[in-house]
Formats: C-alpha cells, sequence, structure tokens
C-alpha cells in the first residue's frame, strides 16, 4: 500500500513557499505532512495531502514543476524506540531509505505517522506488514 | 638618442595616395589568387557575375562578394584554404562547436605578416629591444598569446610566455624580471590591479610602463582604472582570428582610436541592413579585405562590428587609417571573458543535454572590471527529478558542458518553468548589464 506524494520545485527566493501555499490554499487542499530539501540555489518542497489529483491542478495550473512520487506511511508506536526498531526492520530487510520525514496526523494519542521513501516500495510493504506495523492507505491520511 | 617610434616607417606613415596605390597592387593580386585556388570564392563571384578582370583597384571592391561567419562555417574545416596544406605552418581558432569553430591557417608569410603587424602595436606602445614584455593572454588555440608572442619576438622584447591565470605568480615575475609591458584582455589587466593593491605592493614598485590590451569591449573609465592600479599607460589592440588575431588595428599615444594596418588589410564600412558601402565617417559595420594573406585570405569579411573609421591627421604621425573602439555587434554575439559567445553555441549545449531546448537566458554584468556570465535554464517535466541529487547532477552536467564548448564558465541556474519573463510572448535570450560603449 503507497500514497501519492507530490514534489515541487522551488527557487530559493522570497515568498516562494508562501505563494505554492497560498496556491493550495485556493484550491480547499489539506496538507497531511510536509518537508523540504534545499541546496544553495533550489529547494524541493515535498507533501502529502488529502486531494492529491485536485493540488496537482492547482500546482500546475500555477506554472510549478510537480513531480508525483509513491511513498509509504507507516504508524509507529510514539515513544523512545518506536522509529529505533522500524529502522532496524528496513535494515535487516537490505532496504535503503532515501529520505522520511513525520506527518501531521496521530490516528491516536499514542502513535506517530512516517512517511517513508525506499529504494524498493514492494520490499519494505512486505518487510514492514511481516514485522507488525500498520501502513496507512491515501485514505486514511485524508480522514485522520 | 631620439626612440624609434615605428616598426616599419615607411608604410606607417606613407602619403594616402601611395597607400591606395599599394592596396590597389595587392587587391588585384589576391582577387585572382582566391579565384584561381578556392572554388568556393570562384562561385560566389561568378554568382555575383564578377571575375578578376573587374577588379582593377580599391575602387573596385564593392564588386567582390561579402564573405560572412556563415561561409566560413560552412567549409569548415578547410573549404577556404587557398595554397596546399603543406604549405602551412600553423593553424589558430576561434571557440565553438566543432562546424561552428573557425580555422585559420597561416603559412610562414602569413605568421611574419601578423606579428609585423603586432610589432608596430608593441613600437606605438613604446616597446623596444630593451623592454621585458609580458604576456598573460591565453596561449593555444586563441590568438591573443601566439599573436603577441611572436610579435614581441620580433621587436626582441624579452618575452615572458606567462599565458592567463595564476595571478600572484604574474605578479611575482613582474616585480622579479622587471616587466615593462603587460599584454593581455583589459578585464584580466583590471584583476591584476586590484590583486596588486590587496598584496600592499604600490605601482611605484613595478617597472610597469606600458599595456597592451584587447580582445573584449572596455570602456574608457576601465582605461584609467588600470592606468592608475599599475601605473603604466594603456592601449587598445583589435583582431580577429578569421583576419590574422590581435594586429589588425592598434593605437598610438594619442590614444584617440586604433591606426588599422591598410597595407595588409582593407576597411570599409557598410550599412548592415543593405550592404551599400557608408562614406567615410559614417557609423556602421566593418568588412575587411585581408590583402596579404596567403593561406586563408579573406574578402570583404564583414566582422558584424559596428564601428566608425576616420582618416584625420594623427599626431603620432601616422597617416594609416583610424577606428573607434567597436560601438556593438550588428549579430547576437557577445564577448565575455575574452571569449566569443553565441547563444546559439548554448542552445547546442542544451540540446545535446536535455534532447529539448528549454527556455533560457544568459545575464552578462560586469562586477568589479570583471565579467559575470550567467545562464538560467527553466527546468521542465522530463528534467526534475524529485531529488536534489539528480537536480544539482543536471547543473553539474550543463556547467561541464559549457565549459567544454565555451572554454569559459557560466553560473548554471536552474530555475522555475515561465520565470523567465517574456516580452510579447518572445523569450529575451540574452541580458548584459555591461555598459561598455
Amino acid at each position: 500500500m503507497t500514497i501519492k506524494q507530490i514534489s515541487i520545485f522551488v527557487e530559493n527566493k522570497p515568498g516562494r513557499l508562501s505563494d505554492v501555499t497560498a496556491a493550495l490554499k485556493n484550491g480547499g487542499i489539506n496538507i497531511r505532512a510536509i518537508t523540504t530539501a534545499d541546496s544553495s540555489d533550489f529547494g524541493i518542497l515535498r507533501l502529502i495531502v488529502d486531494d492529491t489529483d485536485k493540488a496537482i491542478e492547482c500546482l500546475k495550473t500555477a506554472d510549478y514543476l510537480v513531480k508525483v512520487t509513491n511513498v509509504i506511511a507507516v504508524t509507529a508506536d510514539d515513544k523512545p524506540g518506536g522509529m529505533a526498531s522500524i529502522m532496524k526492520t528496513l535494515y535487516k530487510a537490505n532496504i535503503s531509505v532515501e529520505y522520511m520525514y513525520s506527518a501531521f496526523l496521530n490516528p491516536s494519542e499514542v502513535t506517530a505517522c512516517l512517511i517513508l521513501r525506499v529504494d524498493s516500495n514492494e520490499n519494505a510493504i512486505e518487510a514492514l506488514t511481516d514485522a507488525g506495523y500498520k501502513l496507512l492507505s491515501a485514505d486514511e491520511l485524508a480522514k485522520f | 638618442m631620439a626612440e624609434k617610434i615605428y616598426w616599419d616607417k615607411d608604410i606607417e606613415t606613407m602619403e594616402h595616395d601611395k597607400m591606395v596605390a599599394l592596396q590597389s597592387e595587392r587587391l588585384v593580386k589576391q582577387v585572382r589568387h582566391v579565384w584561381d585556388n578556392v572554388p568556393y570564392y570562384r562561385r560566389l563571384m561568378e554568382e555575383k557575375g564578377v571575375t578578376p578582370d573587374d577588379i582593377k583597384g580599391v575602387e573596385d571592391l564593392h564588386k567582390l562578394p561579402f564573405i560572412s561567419k556563415a561561409d566560413l562555417r560552412e567549409n569548415y574545416p578547410d573549404g577556404m584554404l587557398a595554397v596546399p596544406k603543406s604549405e602551412c605552418v600553423r593553424i589558430q581558432s576561434t571557440s565553438g562547436t566543432t562546424g561552428k569553430r573557425v580555422v585559420a591557417f597561416y603559412t610562414q608569410n602569413d605568421v611574419d605578416m601578423w606579428e609585423n603587424c603586432v610589432a608596430r602595436a608593441i613600437t606605438a606602445a613604446g616597446g623596444t629591444k630593451d623592454d621585458v614584455l609580458q604576456v598573460a593572454y591565453g596561449y593555444g588555440l586563441f590568438t591573443g598569446g601566439a599573436g603577441i608572442h611572436g610579435g614581441s619576438h620580433k621587436v626582441g622584447c624579452l618575452t615572458l610566455p606567462m599565458s592567463s591565470g595564476n595571478t600572484e605568480r604574474q605578479i611575482q615575475f613582474m616585480q622579479d624580471l622587471g616587466t615593462t609591458i603587460l599584454c593581455c584582455t583589459p578585464s584580466y589587466a583590471a584583476y591584476i590591479g586590484e590583486t596588486v593593491k590587496e598584496m600592499g605592493i604600490s605601482p611605484d614598485e613595478l617597472k610597469l610602463k606600458a599595456g597592451i590590451f584587447g580582445a573584449e569591449p572596455w570602456t574608457e573609465e576601465m582605461r584609467q582604472e588600470i592606468e592608475k592600479s599599475l601605473g603604466l599607460k594603456a592601449y587598445d589592440i583589435y583582431g580577429l582570428t578569421e583576419t590574422s588575431g590581435p594586429g589588425v588595428a592598434f593605437e598610438c599615444e594619442e590614444q584617440t582610436g586604433m591606426h588599422i594596418n591598410e597595407d595588409n588589410f582593407i576597411a570599409e564600412i557598410i550599412d548592415p541592413d543593405t550592404g551599400e558601402v557608408l562614406p567615410e565617417g559614417s557609423k556602421g559595420e566593418l568588412v575587411f579585405t585581408s590583402i596579404t594573406k596567403e593561406a586563408f585570405p579573406l574578402l570583404r569579411y564583414r566582422t558584424r562590428d559596428i564601428c566608425i573609421l576616420t582618416r584625420g591627421k594623427c599626431s603620432c604621425g601616422r597617416t594609416l587609417v583610424k577606428m573607434c573602439k567597436p560601438m556593438g555587434r550588428s549579430d547576437d554575439m557577445l564577448i565575455i571573458k575574452g571569449v566569443n559567445v553565441f547563444p546559439s553555441q548554448i542552445e547546442t549545449v542544451l540540446l545535446k543535454d536535455f534532447n529539448a531546448t528549454p527556455n533560457y537566458q544568459i545575464v552578462v554584468d560586469r562586477v568589479g572590471n570583471v565579467d559575470t556570465f550567467e545562464i538560467k535554464v527553466e527546468l521542465s517535466d522530463e528534467m526534475f527529478g524529485d531529488t536534489i541529487k539528480s537536480v544539482s547532477e543536471l547543473e553539474k552536467k550543463l556547467s561541464a558542458d559549457i565549459v567544454q564548448i565555451l572554454g569559459i564558465r557560466a553560473k548554471i541556474s536552474l530555475v522555475e518553468p515561465k520565470s523567465i519573463p517574456r516580452s510579447e510572448g518572445k523569450a529575451v535570450r540574452v541580458i548584459d548589464k555591461r555598459k561598455l560603449v
């Protein structure tokens, strides 16, 4: 079970993040997870939203460069060692994490949600599911 | 003893009528030479309905067809060669992609002619065999290093073949060997001047008396700055690979324009749109006919430099016609850090790297007398790969390919789609913020 992540190319100049988020606001899009990666001249804004198709439409209309990538949303126990055990599971299965970040949502008070970009979604899903982790679907992400 | 002020007094101070007679004699011979030896020229002349018999002197020059850079590219590498290759001793070349380069061939006589032109320039700048001349132009295919080097030998100066770069070493040699004449691009001279200051050296500690600077546009303000920072008198020099190299025209102590070596190059000013020859004193495109070159003779070569010619009396005593500093171009060529750059060369790189020509813009500026060169490229869907690494790699590849083609580095800026302004729907390809005229 994967979910769709939107990556947006943003130049490093004042006002760009404000403009992107305004475009999403105007489309009534709710952001469920967000992170930025940056170099000296540009950055990439990565987002999980409640309505991916509509968000892409909004961004493209505003001339943003957008790429869609399949990522995994996994829930973990919100306590010391919660993250460590997910990483250990992936490492044992020989899966590389390209990047990861946390989402704004908590399905319950004792869980946290982590977005993962790995080299093999298929292997990661199998490894995490076998280890008893719960993966979230796009609908669940929109709902929580 | 009075200082020798001319390298070739008879030619440099020749009466105009005698010069025209000399040019006419050489032109007639040159037209016959290309007609007999370069099929491409013969075809151009036939298309225009002109034969060597129609050319009896300089007054008939206007009957000949023009030659442009496009003709030279079409004949890459040796289609314009007028002598057997075995008679040639050297090539020099412009920057550019294969097929867009111009390769110029030289016989030994051509090299001697060129070096004598440079020797006139060095002499006009006060150079004699007692001088120490530092060549800080690039060596190699570029005509700057080789041309000045050869001219310096002719004069008998102690020649320091430094090439460009390694500025602290340049300054150390200036101090240790007592350089009296510095030759390089004006922007590099300005940079050396700044470095001298940063190193805490006063211009009085250097023995420099003259500088011969060319290969790129520069202003009077820049001249004054360089003269002050290095404690020398700065002379301009003009040339192009197609005709030989630096030394086609040179400045004398009056510093009011460059004397053209008319015994080798006939200059005309034309209307760039109609091709019509304009009267003396008019502003227009500069056209050269090389009347003494053997290997690579060009008749009516359109330089694309916008210029004015004047034939007033010069206080230096030279009668050679003077050209002003080029005032612009009649094509889209840019001169950045002394290197000729055409936007089409950048398009070639983009096409190769992206399989398409994305929207791009060249931004050139001059900061502290040094050119800055930036290429903005709008990223497209196909080019964008979700990670910083993939976009950075694209940037690096583009940067490396630009260096390979142009020989100079550009700052590559990947920008958002539609962020490069368009006027009337058409993208503005070049923004040149330098104030050079």
